[in-house]
């Protein structure tokens, strides 16, 4: 398989996840939708570093599911005390810093 | 004896007697009124004793701390500084007794005459006295001009307060602005001429001025400029043409104020000014020229408003800026004895005059002649006493003014231009006549009206004051010579040449006497003339009740220009500069209104401009811009 094909992959996986972010009403959908882009980022990285034959693409790919996974419990916990305390997880009903 | 030391008593025991009763005893009037009368009494009698000891006054007593420093070098003051001090000679020593005297006289009078004020009002007034007495003291013994400049405002404030004194009284309130703002007007010319002044010459020390009046002279056009503007305040001080219209109205004010001020105080200030920088003023005979010009047709001037005046007391007025003019004639026409010894005979006749008629109205409650009559007979002491005083006004010999005035004439009729002696000659024959009328239709004749019918002597503070000024509106005039050798250092280069000496008596009294008895005649014997001539000169008549229009003059200036120009200030502050500022807030709004509306506060919206730029820059950064 022809390496650089990946990248279409590594699109349609951020096209994908930025419409979920956009689109999905429920902030846990978005939270998942925001993986999407994240393993996006990390297959490009995967990629240039096999381009490249340099293993720190590899290494940061490691850094980056190590951080993207505490980023992503904290946002659970947001959304859980979100839930608590509006009695909804839904991004577009809550919106009371509107000008 | 240290005279500078009893100047100085005479000088602050008024004041420690204001700030006692302002700040401790104002609600007790009795007590307020006695502390101020022992402390006018102590700087009477430190002015006597500095006038027994005037020969060792030969050498000025100059006293001064430095009170705004400029040019300070290692810790000492430069010769630019102002210093307030004391400068006694011997003409702040004679203006000190005139001030204390009438001071004096005009407190111990309202004993009686304020007698039914309640006590912090009685307290308020005499608070108010003291603090007049000080000022007007302060300002005799100023050393620098400017010191005399701050002393000159608090002596206007306070005939402001004292003027307004029934603040409650429309009128009074008005009278009392009316003053201050007329008086600021000629202010502003004075501080703008001490102002030049000092910033040309570097000079404000008054002892230094009249001792080197050559700085001044050698700056020629520039100097006279200064001395003109310093005149300004004179004119408005002492009630001059065009600004004499305040003085009138003071009488809005209790009696006895208006006798201090009419007498020794407030329009002495500008006389005295004039007369103490007049070594000065001498070196310019153009600024002479305008005084003496200015100063003779406000002679007349107020002399021919005087004639049908029917309030006793507005007569009185009139007469004092009559008066005044005189002073400044005779310091115009190169007289400084003339005009300073005028000065110090009439402080003493105008405040018997007004304490007088302050008894009169006492007696009768009310103002005007027309009320009263016939109090010869009811009121002798009233009567004799007032009558003293108007046969000094009027110039009859052996009085009072008929020295001075002799005085201004022959002063006049020495100087080049005849023009201000016919002037005056002639307003001789006007005092006498309305003096004469004053006289004969409010103490002859049968009473006009039912309260003249039971009037009455006033009582003893009162009796006292009038006796007091009395005796002096008889001997002052003999004290000419003396006070002529007084003042000779400063009047060493003034000659005058008493050439038609006598004729010029005979001239004066023959005027004086006409217009006395005249006014007897018409008043007391035919009254028919005096209607008839009305009558037939219903314009005039007018013209003088109108005051020559110079007041509606005034009014139609505020009215029209002054508050035109207000309003005219207030539609651009309104409406151009006010309108600037509402519309930047007004555009600032609407954007913030207009802009709102993406503030959606729904996150997935930032998130989507967040993409929507990004692929905007990637479009662009991939076209290579």
């Amino acid at each position: 398989m022809e390496l650089k094909s990946l990248f279409f992959l590594s699109i349609f996986l951020f096209s994908l996840g930025l419409y979920g972010v956009l689109s999905r009403r429920n902030a846990m959908g978005i939270l998942i939708a925001l993986e999407l882009i994240f393993n996006s980022a990390n297959l490009n990285f995967g990629i240039f570093s096999k381009i490249h034959a340099n293993p720190s693409g590899v290494m940061t790919i490691l850094f980056g599911i190590g951080i993207t996974a505490a980023e992503i419990v904290l946002g659970f916990a947001i959304v859980i005390l979100l839930f608590r305390l509006r009695k909804t997880s839904n991004a577009d009903e809550v919106h009371i810093l509107r000008g | 004896m240290d005279l500078g030391l009893l100047a100085f008593i005479a000088w602050w025991a008024p004041f420690f007697s204001f700030l006692i009763i302002g700040v401790f005893i104002r609600k007790y009037g009795k007590l307020s009124a006695a502390l101020s009368i022992i402390a006018i009494s102590i700087s009477l009698i430190s002015s006597i004793v500095i006038l027994l000891n005037i020969r060792a006054l030969e050498n000025p007593v100059l006293k001064d701390i430095v009170w705004l420093p400029f040019g300070t070098k290692k810790g000492l003051a430069g010769p630019e500084s102002i210093f307030f001090g004391l400068f006694l000679d011997n003409l702040s020593a004679i203006m000190l007794f005139i001030v204390a005297l009438v001071a004096f006289a005009v407190q111990v009078y309202s004993i009686g005459y304020m007698g039914e004020e309640t006590p912090p009002s009685l307290g308020r007034y005499y608070a108010y006295h003291s603090l007049f007495a000080f000022s007007m003291i302060g300002l005799t013994f100023s050393k620098s001009i400017l010191q005399m400049f701050v002393f000159w405002e608090l002596v206007g404030v306070c005939s402001y307060l004292l003027i307004g004194f029934y603040y409650y009284k429309p009128e009074a309130a008005r009278a009392a602005l009316k003053a201050f703002w007329i008086t600021k007007l000629g202010d502003v010319g004075f501080i703008t001429g001490i102002l030049i002044l000092y910033f040309k010459f570097g000079n404000l020390d008054i002892f230094k001025l009249i001792n080197d009046p050559a700085i001044l002279k050698s700056a020629g056009g520039v100097a006279s400029v200064i001395l003109m503007l310093i005149f300004c305040g004179a004119i408005g001080k002492s009630a001059q043409f065009p600004l004499h219209i305040w003085l009138p109205d003071v009488m809005e004010g209790p009696t006895p104020v208006s006798a201090l001020i009419h007498a020794a105080t407030m329009v002495a200030a500008g006389v005295y000014m004039v007369s103490r920088l007049f070594p000065v003023f001498r070196e310019f005979p153009d600024v002479m020229w305008i005084i003496t010009i200015l100063g003779a047709f406000t002679a007349f001037l107020a002399a021919t408003m005087a004639l049908v005046q029917e309030d006793i007391k507005r007569v009185l007025a009139y007469s004092t800026i009559s008066q005044l003019g005189y002073m400044m004639a005779a310091l115009g026409a190169g007289s400084l004895v003339a005009g300073f010894f005028h000065l110090f005979t009439h402080a003493y006749f105008k405040a018997l005059l007004f304490l007088g008629a302050g008894a009169a109205i006492h007696a009768v409650h009310s103002n005007s002649i027309w009320d009263m009559g016939g109090l010869f007979k009811k009121a002798p002491i009233t009567a004799i006493t007032f009558g003293i005083a108007t046969l000094a006004l009027a110039g009859i010999p052996p009085f009072a003014g008929f020295f001075s005035k002799e005085e201004i004439l022959v002063a006049t009729y020495s100087y080049a231009n005849k023009i201000p002696f016919y002037l005056l000659l002639i307003t001789v024959f006007l005092t006498a006549f309305y003096m004469g009328r004053a006289y004969t239709v409010a103490f002859f004749g049968n009473p006009r009206s039912e309260n003249a019918k039971h009037a009455h002597d006033p009582d003893l503070s009162m009796k006292f004051s009038l006796v007091l000024l009395a005796i002096f509106s008889v001997f002052a005039g003999f004290y000419a010579g003396k006070i002529s050798h007084l003042l000779e250092y400063l009047t060493a280069h003034e000659a005058i040449e008493h050439h038609g000496g006598l004729n010029l008596t005979v001239l004066s009294l023959s005027f004086a006497l006409i217009g006395l008895l005249s006014s007897y005649y018409i008043y007391a014997r035919a009254p028919q003339v005096a209607d008839n001539t009305r009558e037939r000169f219903s314009f005039v008549y007018t013209m003088l009740q109108r005051r020559y229009y110079i007041d509606d003059l005034f009014e139609w200036i505020y009215r029209r220009i002054i508050l035109g120009l207000s309003a005219f200030a207030g539609w651009w502050d309104r409406h151009i500069v006010d309108g600037l500022v509402n519309w930047v807030i007004y555009t600032t709004a609407r954007l913030g209104r207009s802009l709102r509306v993406i503030q959606t506060g729904i996150v997935q919206d930032y998130l989507f401009y967040i993409a929507l730029g990004s692929i905007v820059l990637l479009v662009l950064i991939l076209r290579g811009f």
